[in-house]
């Protein structure tokens, strides 16, 4: 086991091999579904000429963006020195690495031509922010590498906060570049927003940080320790203001959609009569995945451990159900050809479109939740991420 | 039979070019394109920006009910029917509308509308998606890796994404599982001196509600009518100067 | 102990090549016409930059040579069965599947493009 004075390897408990066990379980049913799309055609999943990106872009995006923000507190040890989230610094690098790889992984799996991955790495049209994107990805993997190097070698410490301030800036324009994928969709009314980029600003701080938190209480249990309650409060404190900022652009968004008539049936079909949408919107998206868990974080006489991980658990549950909502509730609703008229076709115009998520794109998103784990405990075990805090020894 | 400068096909296509020449030639029927000897493209050269080619639906003369275009593109590329329509590709559909206010009914085709800024073009990772220079948006399914952005990003909702194994495809529509595709404006026709299936169709249905030819050409029928008329493009405020134009919407 | 290594790195190897001579090399339906459009040697060695350079041309560009084109090949070589109808070029011991099988390079053409020649060529004596 490798051991500095803050820093070690975990060693292998039953804890560990459990949890490593589930999470490749998770992960192989995902390269099954993955398989099964590929060889069988997309037609088995729910997706459609109308629906055509699905529950696997929902995790996949809810994984990169979440990428993004789990490196946040590396940033604020190293870009805004305050030491007293260093222990969390490596652990958060390699968080960051981990939920990227998953993401990516059920990007890829969910194209329509896989195998052609050479192609997309090769031939670049650099008006498209997807190919920045690509550029964005992978040069975030290299950064973080480099920021990880700096961190563990101590001879490079001192070059630590160059890096981190070089990845911090990195990540702010791969996130922008994430929320403008959307963003940038002229065609269709609930996406075509320069709101989009910093939403998933904040929505990386917020998700990013959930998970964190959950990750890493998930390790504080396999090894029998617990977080330093100071560290947890200041995370619990950041969560609940990211929380609020994610729910103050969602309202921005839909505000001055309000304001807009054009906009008026889009913003009636989800925040009224949109059935399942509505439901999820208000329902999980708001209540449980805002305004409860701002409660649990924020009010002080909730400060015990179980509900700041209750809190950091509706937080996810609320940050997938809110890109659910957007990319899928997005796409159901029919773009606007011919206003003044209703309209029918074969090809559903002016119709909500169905989409219902199959067993095989649900498996494949959930496995880029798997490998995320699975990157993070192999990384755990091989090299001194951990801080001693955690790992059950030298506890007083 | 000598390989190297034939193939089986070239007395067709020569009898082909110099009927269709002669015909066009003596009739000026909307749908048949007037051709100009001089100035039709070489098998051999590149397509052109001399040229642009673009469509003009008349929505007057568009009945509900009647889906002679549809048919007749399905048939020419070999679209088939899984019975998934969900998942079914479909290059080009028939629209009905009906005025909220005033009741008023139409009905109109609606395709892939080969905008000169295709939102479809600029999202590509790859580059798959194209507009070629005389125009025609296609995509190039050897580089298309099925990403679906375009069909995101497009405003009409023209792409299709081939959700299954495909057999017994048509030579000149080669297509696959897992690619993108719309609408080509029958490219392989078009570089053939031809019209499109849809435009052939809809002038052999009777309805002749569909013009095809050359914008840039100032006598051709196409470029006459659009700048006589009054046209306009779906989605106008998008500024995308679609080459298929709308008359009577 | 050099010696007794070398002497089994030989057996082993002479073990192995000896297996090509089972081996069957390609044979497929001999295509229509006296001869292919480009000499046999420069086919084997070159037929795939030929289809790729071509493929570019005619789709970005609207070049249709039917010279190197993939619908060119298939006209010629595809086979009758004995109804009359063409088989796929890439069907068992037919003409692309033989040879690709023997060198074990997986084609992807006929995921799109069709393996039988058009109607057109089919109605042509």
């Amino acid at each position: 086991m490798m051991k500095s004075a803050y820093f070690q390897s975990v060693s292998s408990s039953r804890g560990y091999w459990l949890i490593s066990a589930i999470a490749g379980v998770i992960t192989l049913a995902g390269l099954i579904g993955a398989e099964h799309m590929e060889s069988a055609g997309h037609w088995v999943t729910g997706m459609s000429n109308q629906v055509v990106w699905g529950v696997p872009h929902v995790f996949a995006i809810f994984l990169i963006v979440a990428a993004s923000g789990a490196l946040n507190t590396a940033s604020i040890a190293s870009v805004f020195g305050r030491d007293d989230y260093k222990p969390l610094a490596r652990l958060s690098a390699l968080l960051a690495i981990a939920l990227l790889s998953g993401g990516l992984a059920v990007l890829v799996l969910d194209l329509g031509r896989p195998d052609r991955l050479i192609v997309a790495m090769t031939h670049y049209n650099f008006k498209s922010i997807f190919a920045w994107n690509i550029f964005l990805y992978i040069g975030f993997m290299f950064i973080v590498g480099i920021y990880l190097w700096m961190m563990f070698e101590p001879r490079m410490n001192r070059f630590t906060a160059r890096v981190g301030t070089a990845a911090f800036i990195w990540r702010l324009v791969l996130t922008t570049g994430t929320g403008s994928i959307f963003g940038f969709l002229v065609a269709r009314e609930a996406f075509d927003s320069a709101v989009m980029a910093p939403l998933f600003i904040v929505m990386s701080l917020s998700f990013g940080t959930a998970l964190t938190l959950l990750i890493g209480m998930l390790i504080f249990w396999i090894n029998g320790a617990t977080m330093d309650p100071a560290l947890a409060q200041k995370l619990r404190r950041l969560l609940g203001f990211f929380v609020i900022g994610v729910a103050y652009l969602v309202a921005v968004d839909h505000l001055t959609k309000l304001y807009v008539t054009g906009h008026h049936q889009l913003e009636q079909f989800i925040l009224v009569d949109g059935g399942i949408y509505t439901l999820l919107f208000w329902g999980v998206q708001i209540l449980l995945g805002t305004v409860v868990p701002a409660i649990l974080l924020l009010l002080p006489r909730f400060c015990q451990r179980g509900y700041l991980i209750a809190a950091a658990l509706l937080v996810v549950v609320g940050a997938l159900t809110q890109v659910y909502v957007l990319i899928i509730g997005g796409q159901v609703f029919p773009l606007e050809l011919f206003p003044g008229y209703s309209v029918t076709s074969t090809f559903y115009d002016g119709v909500i479109a169905d989409y219902t998520p199959s067993l095989a794109e649900l498996a494949l998103g959930m496995g880029g939740m798997g490998l995320a784990v699975l990157v993070t405990l192999i990384g755990i075990r091989i090299l001194p991420f951990v801080p001693v805090q955690m790992t059950g020894e030298n506890q007083d | 039979m000598d390989m190297k400068n034939s193939s089986p096909a070239s007395p067709r296509r020569t009898f082909f070019t110099q009927a269709s020449a002669g015909v066009a030639l003596l009739a000026l029927a909307p749908g048949v394109r007037l051709v100009d000897l001089a100035l039709a493209r070489a098998q051999d050269e590149p397509a052109s920006a001399a040229q642009r080619w673009g469509l003009l639906v008349d929505v007057d003369r568009c009945v509900s009910g009647c889906d002679a275009c549809v048919s007749a593109c399905n048939t020419e590329h070999g679209l088939g029917d899984s019975e998934r329509p969900q998942t079914d590709a479909q290059w080009i559909r028939k629209v009905d509308l009906v005025d909220h206010n005033t009741g008023h009914q139409l009905s109109l085709p609606l395709m892939c509308q080969h905008c000169e800024e295709p939102p479809c073009v600029d999202v590509c990772p790859t580059g798959a998606s194209f507009r070629r220079a005389d125009g025609i948006v296609l995509v190039d399914k050897h580089t298309c890796i099925g990403c679906r952005y375009c069909m995101m990003a497009c405003p009409y909702k023209a792409r299709s994404f081939i959700h299954e194994d495909l057999t017994g495809q048509k030579t000149h529509a080669p297509r696959g599982k897992g690619v993108v595709e719309s609408c080509t404006l029958c490219v392989h026709r078009v570089d053939r001196d031809e019209s499109p299936a849809c435009v052939e169709a809809c002038t052999d249905a009777g309805r002749e509600a569909l013009v095809f030819g050359d914008i840039n050409d100032r006598n051709d029928p196409l470029a006459t009518q659009l700048a006589e008329t009054t046209t306009r493009e779906l989605r106008a405020d998008l500024k995308l100067n679609t080459a298929v134009r709308y008359r009577g919407l | 102990m050099t010696q007794r290594f070398v002497m089994a790195l030989l057996i082993i190897l002479s073990l192995a090549t000896s297996s090509i001579a089972d081996v069957t090399l390609p044979s497929y339906p001999k295509g229509k016409g006296e001869h292919c459009v480009e000499p046999t040697d420069v086919m084997r060695r070159d037929h795939f930059e030929f289809l790729k350079h071509q493929r570019d041309k005619t789709v970005r560009e609207g070049i249709r040579t039917p010279r190197h084109s993939l619908a060119g090949c298939i006209d010629c070589h595809a086979d009758k069965d004995a109804q009359g109808r063409f088989v796929p070029v890439n069907a068992k011991g037919q003409f692309c599947q033989s040879c690709h099988v023997y060198a074990a390079v997986k084609i992807d053409c006929f995921s799109c493009h069709a393996a039988r020649p058009s109607e057109r060529v089919s109605q042509s004596p």
